[in-house]
């Protein structure tokens, strides 16, 4: 008896000890970080936390609207969001962002100007770009042995139960919108019916809706076509030279990822600090040569291997971007795409 | 004893803080909605939306999936709980703990396992495919072994449910059928019954306590799970846990989830309630 | 008809530990392959120490685990004698709104307890956590300790206070004994619980703050990864260890109390997690 209360009290000690390291470097000024998944080379921060002696703390999270909801509920205090475009301008016209001093942030110079002033910020004083990329389908060439150019071969039963789509809502009725000509940012109700309709039927060839473990399952050739990001494709082909990715002749979404601080931060100085250090050539090179996706930063750029940059998947040609639209923000449709989402998730 | 009765107290003001009113918020989240103008009125349109073939059949679906999971669990468990129960086997203890072992692993772990091994060519059909190689190899055979191929199916998913449950249908029904009273069982043979006739008669009514902990134990995670029908069924099958957890974390509307999160409260109490005409009362407030 | 028997259980036995041993044997797989094995290393078991976000919600596991089963031991034991010392009105209430955690399913759990913080305007994050664990601990052990106290023989008590001893000498030589194989088996069964649980630490933390199955559902929603694997066979050699070692000391225990002929399991003492979490 003795002796359990003996290994008792020592559990508690070590509880104890446990919980207090974990309080250990209160004394430093503290920033928190709500990154994509994976989506940092984690050096970078880890430096940036040395350089300044500033604590970093880093959280995810896997989708947009998780992300949203997160930062909404008023739960949690982030002082550098990762948000996409449509989402930007949504926190926007929420008016939840900080306007940026650019002043403490001089590496912006760097950032191409392709990627300065886009649409959901018009006048860039919300966000700087983190990386970018299109949205197309991976294709086993072993297993499809025609040319992917539209985005109908996703609707061929050839290819039944051998198709992976993404399991986010925007990005597969975006496809579907694209597929049959319409704008993905349609507000246009008979259009996401059409779409709709589209999924629904499409549902049957899909063998799974899946997250990022495209990438790895694409890899293990699982499946012979896929939705993914120009990014994730990249990383797939270095890992398996039969893989390869096309952007469909209809048009597609062009992303980007940018860093913006929410309104409430307490900590606008030193998350102006971190975006700036995020903007440093050398550290995003080192992100983009990590992730695979592709980088804004024009210096960055220069500073790439020659097959990387010429990579078409990575840096497509302008006359493709032109077919490409980036995402606006739909939450006054919100209700509709939910429901829709729901429907064809919970059809048979 | 009653000097110890303060002892409770400060459980009971936890208890309230932290179980009741937390269920308090989410009939009220249910039952409330924002008025365009901002205010908070009462309305069941929450409710009401639910009332549409669409989100029924989630549910219906739900159930469906979480009753061929407790009848297979029921169906595998019983035999070994009372082979394990029956024969005083010499090394019946650390069998008994073998059985609880994968309980203790982390069901996150053995779902991701089930991944691992259905995939189209993850370790089950690459197994298969190296008999076939061997065999033309050394035994000059042709064989085609079939290949599984039920990831993202229905299939996967109730696998992976009756993977993780069959322990917790095994445990109750053992503990309650070692306790028998053996007498009771050398009477009936005693008295000309053969094994058939004292299973139906005695083994059989005493066990069914347990059985009924048991079914409790699997239906219930079952029908709520939102994990296994993601990670092996490829999203594609919305069970209602999928619904609720949807609505919190990415449509925000918190009082359709709370909605049907009573929804599905309501649905265990009525199981519960249905499959308590057929227990003792529970005294002991004991575990089961 | 035993041979039946015997292979039934071992399919059975192999059916629950397959995937389990596979998890094992690819962890030390040199490629990523489900399927292949290409050779021998220990490459994942290095970088699973080296991976930050693993080691970091490894040791908060750990650290809620501990802390919110010791907390829940504690206040479990005591709020157990103060019910069994209720009238009985009172006992069923308190019974009974105990019992709600352990019905509830997790999801409904999680989501009221994130309700709560959210009302009260509490950042998620280790506190939000801890308290989560905490409040559905507490219900078990309060279930573990219980009957203990009804088995216990009251007059033991009342004869120590007779025979001149204070309330509290008698608690601590009379009824702490009686009770403490429901207490021990609540706080291991906290334990697992607090270890394993991922629905209701989903809702309630935030901040950073990440345990064990909520860093193994992202990293397995992302793609497969050998370092998973080498997890597992680690979590798995400790839980088989710990199993041993708490069955051993139990049984040991039990057979120098239990007379002889009781019918009992022999002295196993059947700690085991809830399917709660799932």
């Amino acid at each position: 008896m003795k002796r359990v209360i003996k290994v008792m009290f020592l559990l508690a000690l070590l509880a104890m000890t446990f919980s207090l390291a974990g309080c250990g470097d209160s004394g430093k000024p503290t920033l928190k970080v709500f990154n994509w998944f994976d989506y940092i080379d984690e050096s970078v921060y880890k430096a940036f936390e040395k350089e300044y002696g500033i604590r970093v703390i880093y959280d995810t999270f896997t989708t947009n609207e998780d992300m949203y909801a997160k930062v909404v509920s008023g739960n949690a205090d982030y002082d550098v969001l990762f948000p996409s475009d449509y989402m930007i301008k949504r926190l926007i016209n929420e008016d939840r962002l900080a306007k940026l001093d650019f002043n403490n942030i001089p590496n912006y110079k760097y950032i191409d100007d392709r990627f300065k002033d886009l649409d959901f910020d018009p006048n860039n004083e919300y966000s700087v770009p983190y990386m970018w990329g299109t949205l197309g389908i991976l294709y086993n060439k072993e297993m499809v042995d025609e040319p992917v150019t539209s985005w109908d071969i996703l609707w061929d039963s050839k290819y039944s139960k051998n198709i992976f789509m993404y399991a986010s809502q925007r990005d597969a009725i975006g496809v579907a919108l694209k597929r049959l000509g319409f704008s993905l940012n349609s507000r246009n109700e008979a259009e996401l019916e059409k779409a709709k309709q589209s999924l629904i039927e499409q549902k049957p060839l899909v063998l799974a809706y899946v997250g990022d473990d495209v990438k790895d399952k694409m890899v293990a050739e699982e499946a012979a076509l896929a939705v993914v990001y120009s990014g994730d494709a990249i990383y797939s082909i270095w890992e398996n030279e039969n893989l390869a990715y096309a952007v469909p002749e209809e048009g597609t979404n062009l992303w980007f990822d940018s860093m913006v601080v929410p309104k409430n931060s307490k900590h606008k100085k030193e998350a102006e600090l971190f975006i700036n250090w995020m903007c440093d050539p050398e550290n995003a090179l080192k992100n983009t040569m990590y992730i695979g996706y592709s980088t804004p930063n024009s210096a960055a750029y220069d500073m790439l291997p020659d097959e990387v940059k010429n990579d078409k998947s990575a840096y497509p040609d302008d006359e493709i971007l032109e077919k490409c639209e980036v995402f606006d923000d739909i939450s006054d449709v919100l209700d509709i795409y939910n429901r829709i989402w729901d429907e064809v998730m919970t059809a048979n | 004893m009653k000097q110890y009765r303060w002892l409770a107290y400060p459980y009971a003001v936890w208890m309230i803080i932290f179980i009741v009113v937390p269920l308090m918020l989410v009939l009220f989240f249910s039952v409330t909605a924002k008025a365009p103008d901002g205010s908070i009125v009462l309305t069941l349109e929450n409710f009401k939306k639910f009332w549409e073939p669409m989100y029924i059949n989630v549910l219906i679906r739900s159930v469906l999936l979480a009753v061929y999971s407790t009848v297979i669990c029921l169906v595998l468990g019983y035999p070994l709980a009372l082979i394990l129960a029956g024969r005083d086997f010499k090394r019946k203890n650390i069998l008994v703990m073998l059985a609880v072992i994968p309980m203790w692993m982390n069901f996150l772990l053995r779902t991701y396992s089930w991944m691992t091994l259905l995939e189209k060519n993850g370790t089950i059909n690459a197994f298969f495919g190296t008999l076939e190689r061997l065999a033309a190899t050394y035994l000059n055979m042709e064989l085609t072994l079939p290949r599984v191929n039920i990831l993202y199916t229905e299939t996967a998913v109730i696998l992976g449910m009756v993977y993780n449950f069959l322990p917790f249908m095994i445990l109750p029904i053992y503990s309650v059928v070692s306790k028998l009273d053996r007498s009771l069982i050398e009477a009936a043979q005693d008295l000309g019954g053969n094994n058939l006739v004292v299973f139906k008669r005695v083994i059989f009514p005493l066990s069914l306590p347990g059985v009924l902990s048991g079914i409790t134990m699997v239906f219930m995670p079952a029908v709520t799970t939102f994990v296994i029908s993601r990670l092996l069924g490829g999203a594609q099958f919305m069970l209602i846990g999928n619904l609720i957890e949807r609505q919190f974390l990415f449509s925000n509307d918190w009082g359709f989830g709370s909605a049907l999160s009573i929804i599905m409260l309501l649905l265990i109490l009525l199981s519960m309630g249905f499959m308590s005409r057929y227990e003792k009362e529970n005294s002991g407030g004991g575990l089961w | 008809m035993r041979f039946l028997r015997r292979s039934y259980v071992f399919l059975v036995f192999l059916f629950l530990y397959a995937p389990i041993i596979i998890l094992i044997v690819y962890s030390f797989n040199a490629s990523k392959s489900r399927g292949h094995w290409t050779g021998f290393t220990l490459q994942w078991y290095r970088e699973l120490f080296k991976d930050r976000q693993i080691m970091n919600s490894l040791y908060n596991t750990i650290a809620i685990a501990l802390l919110a089963s010791l907390i829940a031991t504690i206040v479990g034991t005591a709020a157990s004698i103060g019910i069994f010392n209720m009238k009985r009105v009172k006992r069923e209430i308190m019974l009974n709104i105990n019992y709600i955690p352990v019905l509830n399913p997790d999801i409904v759990t999680g989501i009221s307890l994130m309700l709560l913080f959210s009302s009260i305007k509490l950042p998620l994050g280790f506190t939000s956590l801890l308290l989560a664990h905490v409040t559905f601990n507490i219900p078990y052990v309060v279930l573990s300790v219980m009957p203990k106290l009804k088995q216990m023989n009251k007059h033991l008590y009342e004869a120590a206070l007779d025979l001149g001893a204070t309330p509290f000498y008698a608690f601590k030589k009379v009824i702490l004994p009686e009770i403490m194989p429901g207490v021990i088996t609540g706080f291991l069964l906290a334990l697992t619980l607090s270890f394993d649980d991922f629905v209701i630490s989903f809702f309630t933390t935030g901040n950073g703050v990440s345990n064990l199955s909520i860093t193994v559902e992202s990293l397995a929603r992302r793609g497969i990864s050998p370092k998973l694997n080498a997890l597992s066979t680690i979590m798995f050699v400790s839980v088989l260890l710990l199993l041993i070692i708490v069955n051993i000391r139990t049984s040991k225990d039990e057979n120098e109390r239990r007379p002889k002929n009781e019918k009992s399991y022999q002295g196993n003492v059947f700690v085991s997690p809830s399917s709660h979490d799932i």
